[in-house]
């Protein structure tokens, strides 16, 4: 390209002195020994001078629409053969479901078959001499530019926008104020979040309902080394917001011997070793759920937040930003785990008003 | 207008004659011009070069999911009404879930070719974002982005992103546990923006996470939103590649005014047409024999559970990366909370992909080139934009990396806090140190290249010489090769001038001028390109008798 003379005047050239320098010894260019060859001539293929390799091609490309053809036959005798709850032990890769196994591999063979026949076709059939083509500049040319440009002052100079200063400003006004009612409309999407963050269902009073056995927690259910997870008294998985409930509600219970705990708050909170949780995260509120019972870690395993459980809640290691909420606990008349309240802070991730 | 009337007389007088194709046609251009369309198209040259079809494989991918998410349509119920699974997967029956989980269980346990369809549609949302990806670091090493392409260049950009995001929103639909967890930390993080966070959150889930709508939304977003954008700029980014002819590779008879290739028809048509089904047929076969997205294995989703192991699909790996690997910095003050471990990643998210979208602007800024390039630039010889190009990739990868900590720590035994903390430093160091590393790679092609064009290539033939001495026969490149290898211009630093004039007043240079011509001299200066041979090295060299 660069090597050709008198092929870009229309590009600025004080920027690029190499090129310049170039242009400037006409006659060495002529002889230099990097000009541009030009295209090289065609190579005619195998099938291009003999017959019979390009009677293979066709037979080769015949062939592979032929197998297409085949394929979808064995994929409509595949749907009706194989019933959908088959399934077959097929190396390697285990016991698959038969009917996607052979429905995906017919239609994947109708479709590649297609594909490598007309490649096929192309490559050594039809015919494979580059040629080439003129390009134009994008640009217009400096009379259209001037053309367009008259268009424009005569049409913007009819309608009088630029010396009508009123229409064109309550026309702004219009234009910039009629989106409001589009977004006016998006109030109702959801509701405004008040408080509904800062609490959690647990109230003074309420039972710790074993989220395994659906049964009120005992003390002594509460073994050292394993973690429990509960959720209140009264909840039910077919309450209309239970899912929204128990995202934050969700609580793990931990036994601990009462002088490994290093919080004294948290002793304070706890009944017999026994201490309540939060269970979602305090990073973007995925549910705890790894115990490491020598360290009394717990690990949430979407972002490998670490908190110690025996000293509060309190981040060893992760992206998490504050401790795990903590739940005070007791035990009622018959003997069953209880809550003594609601959590004192919000659960699960940070907000902009928690504060 | 009276010889188009004599025309079309003629035209009329021939109709009996003609076959029913060409009737046909001259019924369409009556009404639709296409003869003119066909004139122009018909035989337009594309060149050929196996990386021209990664952007192929992008637009196949695009079609295929586009078909089978039509058909998933017709079963997927989008609804999060509470129901019990009564289906044939034993494991799930009597268990409480959503409506649209339920419905994903049909589609891949009850409805025959169902889990096919649906597993193709998945991996090619996997292909489709790879092959953007992919296709986008070739044209960005190629410097295919440059004049009059960057409109173009961001369009495919644009595409990259909404792909993200429609494959994000795409796989949190069946509202299984995996997803759900997914959406859970995208509710996070709105939460953490300051002032609007909660209210953002509580309008998008209509109320608290997880709610009632969200999966009726996401399916709004996911089949009609977000695909019709990308239809849109899928349609204008193909007809920019229409309008500005297809950039070609430097070689002989190529140049800035031509373009050298096969015609769209038959060669061009038939390859790109047959790759469309090679695309679908290959992904077919995937979906045939690798498991995608088993929801049957993770659940239901519930806000209490989560399975270990949680990872997104891949493309949102990086931010996944982020997050994980920012310390957990938390700011309290008068009554409020900045959780920046997770709103600084939010916004760090959207830079990372910035920061290589803007790139081309950068570069025509630096270099003040106002010409269209048509000839794609070989990366050794643009060493900068190669480093800065790979320093992007290391960036990303080192990301995705951080992403999956806890896969790397399992399956490497290693401790996951060293993992995180090799992320949280490489994230620092390793694009520059792959920057460094890459530029000077490049420089050493230079030199290779111009040891090649001077002095000919290798030939691994050792010849004996009379007296004794031993030398390696060079064989001269052909003139092709020559021309190949010393067609690129090596630009000239931008320089500031004298801080004096003429007359020894002070001269006035803005510092966005000094910026510029500080980084024009780190893209073109001396440390950042080899010379290239000129002619009359070369000349000296071949004429003389020495071969060393």
């Amino acid at each position: 390209m660069s090597s050709q003379p008198g092929s870009h005047e229309d590009m600025s050239e004080e920027k690029f002195p190499e090129r310049a320098h170039k242009h400037e010894g006409t006659v060495a260019v002529a002889e230099s020994p990097f000009a541009d060859p030009g295209l090289p001539p065609h190579e005619p293929r195998r099938q291009d001078i003999d017959e019979r390799a390009a009677k293979r091609s066709e037979r080769t490309v015949a062939l592979l629409f032929t197998v297409s053809m085949l394929a979808t036959i064995g994929f409509i005798a595949s749907y009706v053969i194989f019933p959908i709850d088959k399934i077959v032990y097929i190396f390697p890769f285990g016991h698959v479901s038969a009917l996607n196994f052979a429905l995906g591999l017919t239609l994947g063979l109708a479709l590649f078959c297609i594909g490598a026949g007309a490649v096929h076709w192309a490559r050594t059939l039809m015919s494979d001499e580059e040629m080439p083509s003129e390009r134009h500049p994008i640009e217009a040319e400096p009379e259209v530019k001037a053309q367009v440009l008259a268009d424009f002052k005569q049409g913007a100079k009819e309608s009088q926008l630029g010396r009508r200063k009123l229409i064109r400003n309550t026309m702004f006004g219009a234009l910039a104020m009629v989106p409001l009612s589009g977004l006016v409309l998006l109030r109702d999407l959801g509701p405004l979040p008040e408080n509904k963050l800062r609490h959690t269902a647990w109230r003074n009073g309420l039972q710790l309902i074993n989220m395994n056995t659906n049964q009120p927690l005992r003390p002594e259910d509460i073994q050292v080394g394993s973690l429990t997870f509960a959720q209140p008294q009264g909840f039910s998985e077919g309450d209309p917001n239970y899912q929204s409930e128990l995202a934050k509600a969700a609580l793990m219970l931990v036994r601990l011997h009462p002088q490994d705990i290093k919080d004294k708050r948290e002793l304070d909170w706890s009944h017999d070793g026994i201490v309540a949780f939060s269970k979602i995260c305090t990073h973007v509120g995925c549910p705890i759920s790894l115990y490491e019972q020598q360290t009394h870690h717990v690990l949430c395993p979407c972002h490998q937040s670490t908190f110690d459980l025996s000293d509060g809640g309190r981040v060893i290691f992760g992206p998490a930003g504050h401790a795990l909420p903590q739940l005070q606990i007791g035990v009622n008349a018959q003997g069953n785990l209880e809550a003594l309240g609601d959590f004192t802070e919000p659960v699960g991730p940070s907000f902009w008003e928690r504060g | 207008m009276s010889t188009a009337s004599h025309a079309t007389n003629d035209a009329t007088a021939r109709r009996g004659k003609a076959p029913a194709g060409e009737r046909v046609a001259d019924w369409a251009d009556g009404r639709l011009g296409i003869y003119s369309l066909a004139k122009a198209n018909m035989r337009k040259i594309f060149p050929d070069h196996w990386s021209f079809m990664l952007g192929e494989v992008a637009l196949y991918s695009f079609m295929i999911i586009i078909l089978t998410g039509v058909y998933l349509t017709l079963f997927f119920h989008p609804s999060m009404q509470d129901v019990t699974y009564s289906g044939p997967y034993v494991p799930l029956q009597g268990i409480r879930m959503s409506e649209a989980y339920a419905s994903t269980m049909n589609i891949s346990f009850e409805v025959r070719g169902g889990l096919l369809i649906r597993q193709i549609h998945h991996w090619a949302a996997i292909v489709f974002i790879a092959a953007m990806l992919v296709h986008m670091m070739r044209v960005f090493f190629t410097g295919a982005f440059r004049k009059p392409r960057e409109i173009n260049w961001l369009f495919g950009f644009l595409l990259l992103v909404l792909g993200m995001f429609t494959g994000f929103t795409g796989y949190s639909l069946p509202d299984d546990l995996l997803s759900g967890t997914g959406v859970r930390f995208m509710e996070g993080a709105i939460l953490s923006m300051p002032i609007v966070g909660t209210y953002l959150s509580m309008f998008l889930f209509g109320g608290e996470f997880p709610g009632h709508d969200f999966v009726a939304r996401f399916y709004t977003i996911h089949i009609l939103l977000l695909p019709g954008i990308m239809a849109g700029l899928l349609v204008a980014h193909l007809i920019l590649v229409f309008y500005h002819k297809h950039t070609q590779f430097p070689g002989a008879g190529r140049t800035e005014k031509n373009v050298v290739g096969m015609p769209l028809l038959p060669v061009y048509m038939a390859k790109a047409g047959g790759f469309f089904f090679l695309v679908f047929g290959v992904i077919a076969a995937m979906a045939a024999l690798a498991s995608i997205n088993p929801i049957w294995e993770y659940g239901p989703y519930r806000p209490d559970q989560v399975s270990t192991g949680a990872q997104p699909d891949w493309y949102m790996g990086f931010s996944e990366g982020l997050i994980r690997a920012m310390p957990g910095w938390e700011i309290n003050f008068l009554g409020h909370t900045l959780q920046l471990g997770v709103f600084l990643p939010l916004m760090i998210f959207p830079l990372v992909l910035a920061a290589i979208a803007v790139y081309p602007f950068i570069e025509s800024w630096v270099t003040g080139d106002t010409r269209e390039h048509h000839i794609l630039d070989r990366p050794r010889n643009h060493p900068v934009r190669t480093g800065v190009g790979t320093a992007w990739i290391a960036w990303y990868m080192v990301l995705l990396l951080g992403g999956g900590n806890d896969i790397v720590a399992t399956h490497f035994h290693l401790s996951i806090n060293a993992v995180t903390w090799f992320v949280r430093i490489g994230f620092f160091v390793l694009p520059l140190l792959t920057f460094i590393a890459t530029k000077r790679i490049c420089l050493g092609l230079q030199r290779r290249d111009k040891d090649k064009v001077l002095h000919g290539r290798e030939t691994g033939v050792i010849k004996r010489l009379p007296h004794g001495e031993f030398i390696e026969v060079h064989e001269p490149l052909s003139q092709e090769k020559l021309y190949t290898l010393t067609q690129h211009e090596q630009p000239k630093p931008i320089e500031v001038g004298p801080e004096v004039d003429e007359n020894g007043v002070q001269r006035k240079i803005g510092t966005m001028t000094k910026v510029r011509a500080k980084l024009s001299q780190g893209f073109y200066g001396e440390g950042s390109q080899i010379p290239k041979p000129t002619a009359e090295e070369h000349v000296e060299i071949t004429s003389g008798h020495g071969h060393h």
